[in-house]
Order: structure tokens, then sequence, then C-alpha cells
């Protein structure tokens, strides 16, 4: 009796132990390895006949970008390779043709010799067209292909004078083409045309738009743009085909992808999932064109034959960047198991891994001239962890009135007890 | 202990029904001290940087940016966000500001309280944001929404702007606060894996992977006592203390059944 009440004790404690010292959920996955290549950056920077305007706290749009990129290129941090390119610098003539092809690289994209790169900028004299579609289409191959994102920051003042092509087409193009590009934009002084331009270029690529009011506007956010970029430049997901069937869909792994959806459209995936394990899945859908206001995206987690196991919908109106949603699934204890009968160990094998079919759809309206192609960016998150049980109800109880029910049980239990020794005792006697 | 909450989310419920003063005298979230300033915010889900609760950040934005930070929440605790931005002088018209806030899986958060779409003036200089979450439960069916365990993303952004204005500078002061934690009971249940996303690029597999055929052990006697014994907690204390006083009620009840002992 003394050792069994020991050893409960000890064990109370050791239970208490394992309790105090569980599990804190830890804010990043450590599962994501260090990039092995470098933040790149390429600065864009308009140098048409337009920057001569001197409206910027009464210095030319020019000089305040030569400052602004002096500054960036002094406080730049050493692991960051920044380029520099620019257009409409050297062509003076008039042939629109001609003009259009005006862009160089003035500073190749790599290790920055701080000297050099601002020489490089302090020459520059406003001259040219502002061929800006073709400028970030040779700014992305100057960026080079890789697996970490690349980012572009243009800094103009005017209307793209060369279209086509458009540059808010091109912006589309190079964002779809598989490696991560995301274009900033600053508007030095932007009128109503510059600005919707520059909103689409952005919104297309899933960058920022900023109206540049003064010298120190311009610098600081310069700064903080080549900052993001080293910040968050090592994320980026896997490129993966949906198919538009379950039967066929691309096998996922716990990881990021990225796939695009057009209007409509129905993308599937699949997921195998071990017995006592949980399935979580995300998806985030951008709005990279201009849409109808209201929108929503669903994503359904299906078994092999069609049947839904669960949902996951959020819908919304009015302007936004992405719209995601998210569903965890697991087998649970009450899974089928598999037929005995069947000897073949194949078919027992493919029957214990439960594969879930994954669909995203989106309902998102395309405005008359809004264009399909190519799809919105979809962002895909897949994990499988382990399943949680369900809490059992308690075995023990707690409160003021199990106690108050345990005195009067064992108050009733004495009393009885009580008399019916008397009673015993009374006829033992007689 | 839930029936506990719920007794008392209902009688803070109809406190602030009654008065609703005593809610707006509420202590404003203040930083932990020495608590370092963020100066960042990512674009995406991917790119949120991280904030610890207590940590206060400050970060020059343009109108029109979708500003992310994630925070890590534990079982019992209740967030709240509080957000302030200083808008550009000169604007257009009205604008409408949004602090969102969704789990590791992406899906959507309630706010409970606060007001979580403001709407700022032409004139006005700062509008201020704020939204309190739901308490983070230790577990929830797989197929509910409740808030659980894991990292948490809050989006800050202007939901409505006229279009002249996108694009102008605004500075966005930012507070992720704790304001009650109640901790988490072992009778809740428990998730395995807490809610945080991984960040790894997938890999497309080729083919179904297979199960290793499990061993027969799974049929044995399970042996490990923490199997089969409740886990530790106060139930422990309330039912022993139950059984002594039944064991001395008993004692008493039986001693009240005796004859006056005759001498």
């Amino acid at each position: 009796m003394i050792n069994k009440r020991w050893s409960s004790a000890a064990l109370l404690g050791l239970l208490t132990a394992t309790t105090l010292a569980g599990p804190v959920p830890a804010l990043a996955d450590d599962r994501a390895e260090p990039p092995s290549e470098p933040p790149r950056v390429q600065l864009v920077l308009d140098v048409s006949g337009s920057m001569r305007a001197t409206d910027i706290d009464g210095r030319s749009r020019i000089s305040v970008a030569q400052q602004a990129f002096g500054e960036v290129v002094d406080a730049l941090p050493d692991e960051t390779q920044l380029g520099i390119r620019v257009l409409g610098a050297t062509y003076q003539g008039k042939n629109k043709q001609q003009g259009c092809l005006d862009t160089q690289q003035i500073v190749p994209v790599g290790p920055v010799d701080r000297t050099q790169a601002k020489a490089a900028v302090a020459t520059l004299r406003p001259t040219g067209f502002t061929p800006v579609g073709l400028a970030l289409r040779e700014a992305a191959k100057d960026l080079g292909a890789g697996t970490t994102a690349r980012r572009i920051v243009l800094i103009t003042d005017g209307e793209d004078t060369c279209a086509p092509p458009d540059p808010c087409q091109v912006a589309r193009e190079l964002a779809a083409k598989g490696t991560t590009l995301v274009v900033d934009t600053l508007g030095l002084a932007p009128d109503e045309k510059v600005r919707r331009q520059l909103l689409c270029i952005a919104a297309a690529t899933g960058g920022t738009y900023t109206a540049a009011q003064s010298a120190e506007d311009l610098t600081d956010r310069l700064k903080q743009l080549v900052d993001r970029a080293r910040d968050t430049y090592a994320t980026t997901p896997a490129k993966v085909d949906g198919t538009n069937a379950c039967p066929g869909a691309p096998l996922l792994s716990p990881g990021v992808y990225t796939d695009r959806e057009s209007f409509s459209e129905h993308r599937w995936y699949r997921v195998p999932v071990r017995p006592g394990q949980e399935l979580r899945a995300s998806v985030s859908i951008a709005l990279d064109r201009p849409v109808n206001p209201d929108h929503g995206v669903l994503l359904r987690a299906t078994t092999a034959d069609g049947r839904e196991l669960v949902r996951g919908v959020d819908a919304g109106s009015g302007r936004t960047d992405v719209v995601s949603t998210g569903l965890r699934w697991s087998a649970g204890d009450d899974v089928e198991r598999p037929e005995a009968s069947d000897p073949t160990p194949e078919a027992s094998a493919s029957s214990a891994v439960t594969t879930v079919c994954l669909v995203v759809s989106n309902m998102f309206s395309p405005r008359a001239d809004t264009a399909a192609d190519p799809g919105m960016p979809v962002e895909l998150t897949i994990d499988v962890v382990a399943a949680s049980s369900a809490p059992d109800g308690p075995d023990l109880g707690r409160g003021w009135v199990l106690l108050l029910l345990l005195t009067l049980a064992g108050l009733l239990t004495g009393l009885v007890t009580g008399l019916l020794t008397r009673w015993w005792v009374a006829t033992w006697r007689n | 202990m839930r029936i506990r909450w719920a007794t008392a989310a209902a009688l803070i419920a109809a406190g602030v029904a009654l008065t609703p003063g005593t809610a707006l005298a509420a202590p404003t979230p203040t930083p932990s001290p020495g608590a370092v300033t963020v100066t960042r915010a990512g674009t995406s889900y991917l790119t949120a940087t991280p904030v610890a609760a207590g940590q206060p950040v400050r970060v020059a934005a343009s109108t029109g940016e979708h500003l992310y930070w994630s925070f890590p929440a534990a079982a019992g605790e209740v967030h709240e966000i509080t957000a302030a931005v200083t808008l550009a002088q000169n604007r257009n018209g009205r604008s409408t500001w949004t602090v969102e806030v969704f789990d590791g899986l992406r899906r959507r958060q309630a706010c409970t309280a606060g007001a979580q779409t403001p709407t700022a003036d032409a004139a006005a200089r700062t509008v201020g944001i704020s939204c309190t979450m739901r308490r983070v439960r230790p577990w929830a069916e797989p197929w509910s929404g409740d808030p659980l365990p894991g990292t948490y993303y809050v989006r800050l952004a202007v939901v409505d702007v006229p279009e002249p204005d996108l694009g102008l500078p605004i500075d966005v002061d930012l507070l992720v606060s704790t304001t009650d934690d109640a901790g988490s009971s072992a009778d809740d249940g428990r998730l395995e894996a807490a809610l945080v996303p991984p960040t790894n690029a997938g890999t497309v597999l080729d083919a179904e992977p297979t199960v290793a055929p499990e061993g027969d052990g799974d049929d044995g006697w399970d042996l490990s006592l923490t199997g089969w014994l409740p886990e530790a907690g106060s139930r422990w204390i309330w039912t022993t203390g139950g059984g002594m006083l039944a064991a001395v009620a008993g004692v008493v009840g039986f001693a009240l059944t005796r004859r006056p002992a005759t001498r």
C-alpha cells in the first residue's frame, strides 16, 4: 500500500516535469536551408528628357535621383549585389525607333565598386525617350536566372513613350517566367498616367509603388527597398504545374510551391498522407491585375474518388494583394483498415497511404479589359505532420461539488456501515 | 475550467454592456521594457517580419502597400494588435484602413473587439487600428477554424483609398501584445505540431510513397504507465482531497451510529 502510494507520487512528479518542459511553438521553421547566392538588386533609372524638370524641392529630378543613388550606394550592405541600368541616357536624336532602344547597364550586377558606381551615376545627363518596357526586360536578363528572388527598382518620372511593348505587360510576362522577380516602382512627381502605369507594373509582380515628393522620401525609400531585397530574397517557392483532374496531378511533399491559375480554372494536386498523419495545406492567390471588387478562393481536399474531406474558403471585397485560405485534415482513428483478404503487398501498402487530392479554384471576375493569360500567381504551402488525437474525457475530478459529493458519500457509507454493525452486533449478542 | 471561462466571459460581456466606460478605460497596451523596435515589414506571407509580443514596430511605408508581420502564439493566450498609421498631408479623400489576422494556415481569424477597419477623413493626421483576437485553444478538430498555437500573420493595408493618394508616404506604429494568458489544461487536448508553416521550397514526388510493413508489436501489452494514468494536474489534488474527506466523513458517520459508551 505504502509502496504504491510512493510510486504514484514519484510518477506524479515526473509527469509534472514533462508537462512543464513541453514544446514551445517555434517562430521560424528550421527546415529552410541557407541560400547559396547573394541577394541581387537592379536599379533602373529613367534619364529621359523630362528628368530635367526642376520641381522637387526646387531641384531637378535627375539631381535628386543622383543624390539618392549616391547615398544608397554608400549605405549598401556588403553582401548585396547591385546593378544600375539607365534608359534614355544617350540618344539625342528624334528618331523614335532608335530612341526606344536606348538602354544601357552602367553598373553590372555584382559586388559594387562604390566610387566607380557613384561616378557613373554622376555623369548622367537627361536626354532621350522612355523605353520602360525594354529596360525592364533587359534588367531581368541582367539579374540572371537563379533560385532566389530578384528585385528591380524602377525610378521614373514619365510615361513609357515607346509602347509596344507595354511595360505592364512586360512585367506580367517576366513575373510568369518562373524566377521570382519583384519590381518596385518609384514615381518622381508623377502625374495620373505615370501613376497608373507604375501601379500596374508593381501589382503585376507583387511589388510596391511609391510617389516620391522630396529628395528625402526618395533616398529613404530606395534604402528600404534595397534592405528588403536582402531580408527577403531567400524565400522562393518551387514551381509546379497543377493539372485539371486528380489522376495524374503532381504529388507534393511538404514545402512551398507556386503555380498560375486563370479565371474559373481548377488546379489539382495530390499529397500522400500516411495513417497517423495530418495534412495541412494553405493557398494564396494574388490579384496581380484589375478585377471586379468581389473575390474569393476555395481550397478543397477530396479522396481519389471525389468524396470531399474538408474545404477552406475565404472571400472578400475591395482592394487586397492576396486572398488566402487553408485546411487541416487527418485520417482519424476510424480509418478503414486495408482488406486483409488482399494478399498482394503492393495493394495493401498503397491503401495504407491515403492520397488526398487538393483542388484550388478562384472566384475572381475579370473586367472587360483584363488579360486572362498568364494566370494569376498561386502560392501553395503543404505540410504533413503528426496527427493530434482528440482529448479523452478526464479520469479524475475537480471542484467543490466533487468534494461535497465524495464527503456525503463517505458519510453515508459510514452511517450505513455503523448501523449495519450495530444491527449485526445486536443479533450476535442475542 | 471551460465553464469558468464561459462564466467569466459572460460576466465581462454583461459588464461591458452595462458600463461601456469601463471598456474604454482599459489600460492601453505598452511595449515590454527593453524590447528592440522592429523597423521592417514583409510584403507577403513568406517574407513576413517576425515580431514577438510586446515588441514595438515602427516602419515607414507607402499608402497601398500590404505590410506583413508574424508572431508566435501559445495556447491560452489572448493577443491584441494595436496600430497607429500616420498619414500624409494634402490627401484627396477618405481612406479606410484595416488590420487582418491570419493563422499559420493563412485562415482568416476573427477580431472579438477593436476598430479593425477605421476610416480616416481627408484631414485626419493619424488613424488608430486595433484588434483583439480570440483565445488560442490548445486543440481543435481539423475541420474547425479555431485559433491554435503557432504562427500568426498580421496584414496591415489600406482597403479603400482615392487612387491619387496611392504611393504617399505613411508611418506605421504597431504593437502585438498578450493581454491575457490562461495557460492550457491537459483536459483540453494538445496539438502535436504547432501551426508553423514550412518555408522551404517543396519537391514534386515521382511516385507514391509506400509504408514500411509495421511490426506486430502494436497488439502487445502497453506497459507504459503514462498511457493509462491521467495526466498530472489539479484533478489529482482535488480527487485525492475528496477521497480523504470521504474517509473522514465515513469515520464520522460510523461514530455517529455508536451508542454512547456505557461505562
